[in-house]
């Protein structure tokens, strides 16, 4: 079993509905985010170009984040979901620090906070809050080892692109061009 | 009543005096929970419908373990979202946990002569109301009162103001936003556009945005819909002066120079009649006045466009092609926000008529034939006769203004030596009229010349400091509001109710409405026990229950006919006096304005000033969520366009606060960080709408950014129905604050 989120910026329209729901299926707080929306534009007026990503935790197979962590809080569980233990997390930052995605934050708690998949949903059967509210239904999520699922099918039909896969990360988050 | 109406802070702090807050009403004997509930419901999850926008989704509200609300989702058997809520709807959470709410009812008094508010029980403040409102009624007569209301809470106020005799209820979403495109529809097909627009977005092939900006604009069934369109592979058209979200998706983008959009649709127009593009079966069977369109359009050519448009001659016909080859799978679309100019409602003829020629209404893939079932209202006697009409004291203009316009209201509001009467009273509810009508001034000369205003809303707004009486209502998330049957493919009914208790000593509209109306003896109109009883029998007329709606939230009704599109070769009567589709409207002839669009020159910016544009953002609702905590995490405060030519011209950098002063010398209150980016032409500046707040208890939207509406002192009224332009109106940049420094 191998979790990964395609994403299809051809339809997103970069609202920030992921994000809301993210804030509130997981209680993060004010101020901060464990997903975040990308607005990249290039070009000059007229001839332009815009790009949205929602963007978060890429999941890693191989996470930077888990090899420097001091207190083996960060660690990956069933399906490649990498998690922080919050009882183990000391804060100390390391893993902010060597993630590539700048996908963690400090919660005022005092440990380090990501993004999980929504695992306490998945568990259950259901999809992460941001994939199930988007509205434009940009967002797939699934088992990358079984073919028939809507991540594998998509990028199997679709052209796709991974963020910053020279660090060697080896990132389960696929942004559909 | 006091002379001048000074704006007050609401303060929820213990100004009241003791004998003032004596509770008449103990809030927990009105319960909303009352007897009907079915007690086998367990409320971990209640049904609703959003009143963030006014899409109005429906939806489930989870609790959390302590019993608060937690989240709102999507209901997905509701069309309007497909189990998918919006960021605003997502976020409605807020609008129930922002602890800025009104709390209690306060009321104006003076205090060494200074004014301010005294917190006063609901029995206190609906008595002083009743009163008022009863000498306004001996003295001036029922239609002296005025209800201005966008939300749930007007069906009950509405009903409250025609069972005392007026029938001047308004709501801004018509004079100033999408009044021009029904007044233009229905004299074109006989029928309106209506809410959600009854645009098939999912089954089209090709989608003209002209103004429009679905994907900013989160009207969600919409966004959903657009969003399979492009899965499809639709072609998408968009025409924007600024490169936005749907601009980006489009497979052409037509950077228009602003305020020539009439002189684009008219060149199509030109080249869909020239190169015979048209749907002649179409046009023939259901159109009336093809020859005088022709005719008339021949005076538009791309190339006469070009000039006015800045848009390359063959831009203008591939895309009309695109159209065409697409038709009649294609919507242009009616827009939303669509009080621009001035000529609105002419300009949203011609994009009737480019419908029609495409042969798009009535047809998969365009426009379908909506339906809705009819809730029978609770039976009360027959509402009194009204003798006075605003319409009367405006000279006969604005007869085509299918709803009362809230801009004309205004006007009649401010005495005058011309009309021997006035309105006197205001009930303002869920519409912050500060933010919503241009022309602040006269807003405020018509405020100052109240006898009594009344502002109910959920949170301290500008409109609510100058109220006479404010009332705090509760949000939707904690009360039942009447059946949700707005139009769909198929009819479909949702139900709203309570998922707890009211917060503080807040109530619904229902049950001011109810307690209100007694006390102006109007008791025989609402001879219900409460809302739930009215519900349950409406609700049983049509073949459901109170009961069976808590449960599943929305039922579905099947079609009463099977004419979801226009059946091949049959006939068909259109609403209009030709029974046909008018490309010529006799109606507009009859009243004496232009039958066919032409095109009017618009004003372009003076040196040094550029175009005031303004929109909206996915997270944000008008100015009415700018305080939710959960939206506000989002977006905190706009910032304003501009492009990167004007901002070296000026010196601006990125990020940097600037304060705007508009034609009139108008300036704003705050300052507004600039935003340097290619996706706006040099000459016009984006903002998006609804910030700027000056109410200091929004404490987290206060100051934060600028408001266009107080820039907006130009407003082209549109002859036809009265709608405000709101376009015509130019800013420059300050980049030190003009005003002395004091306190606000």
């Amino acid at each position: 079993m191998r979790y990964a989120m395609a994403i299809d910026t051809k339809k997103c329209v970069g609202c920030n509905d992921c994000v809301v729901a993210c804030q509130i299926e997981n209680k993060v707080p004010e101020g901060f985010c464990r997903d975040w929306v990308v607005e990249a534009v290039s070009g000059t007026y007229p001839n332009l170009e815009l790009e949205y990503r929602s963007e978060r935790c890429h999941h890693c197979a191989n996470a930077p984040c888990v090899r420097c962590c001091p207190t083996g809080s960060s660690h990956i569980v069933e399906g490649g979901i990498v998690l922080v233990d919050h009882d183990k997390c000391i804060g100390c930052g390391a893993c902010i620090a060597s993630c590539p995605y700048d996908a963690r934050y400090p919660h005022p708690d005092g440990y380090v906070d990501k993004c999980t998949f929504c695992i306490h949903k998945v568990r259950k059967g259901e999809q992460p809050a941001c994939v199930s509210v988007c509205p434009t239904n940009c967002l797939y999520f699934g088992d990358l080892d079984d073919p028939n699922s809507e991540v594998s099918k998509k990028i199997k039909e679709r052209k796709y692109k991974r963020l910053k896969t020279e660090a060697g990360t080896d990132p389960q988050l696929y942004f559909l061009i | 009543m006091y002379n001048r109406r000074d704006f007050i802070k609401i303060t929820s702090l213990g100004l009241g005096s003791a004998a003032l807050a004596t509770t008449f009403f103990d809030s927990t004997t009105a319960s909303i929970f009352a007897s009907q509930i079915d007690s086998t419901i367990k409320f971990s999850q209640t049904p609703t419908y959003c009143e963030v926008c006014f899409w109005k989704c429906a939806g489930w509200v989870t609790k959390n373990e302590e019993g608060e609300i937690w989240k709102v989702e999507g209901h997905k058997d509701d069309p309007h979202c497909n189990g998918r809520l919006c960021p605003r709807g997502t976020g409605g959470v807020g609008m129930y946990h922002d602890e800025d709410r009104l709390k209690k009812p306060l009321m104006r008094v003076e205090k060494d002569g200074k004014q301010t508010y005294v917190e006063v029980s609901w029995d206190e403040a609906l008595d002083f109301i009743a009163n008022k409102m009863t000498e306004i009624k001996e003295k001036y007569g029922p239609e002296s009162m005025a209800l201005f209301t966008h939300g749930s809470g007007g069906k009950f106020l509405g009903h409250l103001m025609k069972s005392y005799g007026s029938p001047h209820i308004t709501a801004p979403s018509f004079a100033q936003c999408r009044g021009p495109r029904e007044v233009a529809f229905y004299s074109t097909f006989g029928e309106g556009v209506y809410s959600p627009e009854r645009t098939d977005i999912r089954d089209t092939r090709c989608l003209v945005l002209i103004g429009s900006h679905i994907g900013e604009n989160m009207h969600n069934g919409q966004v959903q819909e657009m969003s399979e369109a492009i899965e499809k592979g639709a072609t998408i058209i968009t025409v924007d002066p600024r490169f936005s979200t749907a601009a980006s998706k489009s497979k052409h983008w037509l950077p228009i120079k602003p305020a020539t959009d009439l002189a684009l649709l008219l060149a199509w127009t030109h080249v869909i009649i020239n190169e015979g593009w048209y749907d002649k079966e179409y046009v023939e069977k259901y159109c009336f006045g093809f020859d005088q369109l022709k005719a008339h359009v021949q005076q538009y050519t791309p190339e006469w466009a070009y000039g006015v448009t800045t848009l390359e001659p063959k831009q203008i016909i591939e895309t009309a092609r695109e159209m065409a080859k697409a038709a009649p799978a294609v919507i242009v679309h009616p827009g939303r926000h669509v009080t621009w100019y001035g000529d609105d409602t002419q300009r949203l003829r011609a994009v009737a008529i480019l419908n029609a020629l495409l042969g798009s209404w009535g047809r998969r893939g365009g426009f379908y034939f909506p339906d809705k079932i009819s809730i029978p209202s609770y039976p009360h006697p027959e509402y009194p006769k009204a003798t006075k009409s605003y319409l009367d004291a405006m000279k006969g203009k604005y007869n085509l203004a299918s709803e009362v316009i809230s801009n004309g209201l205004c006007e009649v509001t401010v005495p005058s030596p011309e009309r021997d009467w006035n309105i006197k009273g205001w009930i303002v509810n869920g519409t912050n009229l500060i933010h919503t009508l241009p022309d602040q001034k006269k807003t405020m000369e018509a405020i100052q010349s109240l006898e009594l205003m009344v502002a109910i809303d959920t949170m301290p707004m500008e409109i609510t400091g100058y109220a006479d009486v404010v009332l705090p209502e509760c949000t939707y998330l904690e009360r039942y509001d009447a059946i949700r049957n707005s139009p769909h493919r198929d009819p479909v009914i949702c139900l709203r109710m309570p998922a707890v208790e009211p917060k503080y000593d807040s109530k619904p509209d229902w049950w001011i409405a109810k307690e209100l109306g007694e006390k102006l003896g109007l008791k025989e109109y609402f001879q219900y026990k409460d809302i739930e009883e009215m519900l349950d029998w409406q609700l049983k007329k049509v073949g459901s229950s109170l009961k069976e709606m808590q449960k599943i939230g929305v039922k579905t009704f099947k079609r009463k006919f099977d004419d979801l599109y226009l059946i091949d070769g049959q006939d068909f009567e259109f609403n209009t006096s030709t029974g046909k589709i008018e490309l010529y409207s006799t109606e507009l002839a009859a009243e004496g304005f232009d039958p066919l669009p032409s095109f009017t020159e618009h004003k372009q910016p003076p040196a040094g000033f550029y175009r005031l544009n303004y929109g909206r953002a996915p997270v944000h609702t008008f100015s009415r969520t700018a305080n939710n905590p959960n939206l506000s995490a989002i977006m905190k405060e706009n910032d304003l366009w501009v492009n990167p030519k004007v901002a070296k011209q000026w010196g601006l950098k990125n990020g940097q606060y600037v304060w705007l002063k508009n034609q009139d010398d108008i300036v704003s209150t705050f300052s507004i960080k600039v935003r340097v980016t290619e996706r706006i032409r040099w000459d016009s500046v984006y903002m998006v709408h609804g910030f700027g707040h000056s109410e200091k208890n929004l404490s987290r939207a206060f100051g934060k950014g600028a408001s266009d509406t107080e820039l907006i002192s130009n407003v082209k009224v549109d002859p036809i129905m009265g709608g405000t332009g709101m376009r015509e109106n130019f800013v420059t940049f300050l980049t030190e604050d003009p005003k002395p420094k004091e306190e606000v």
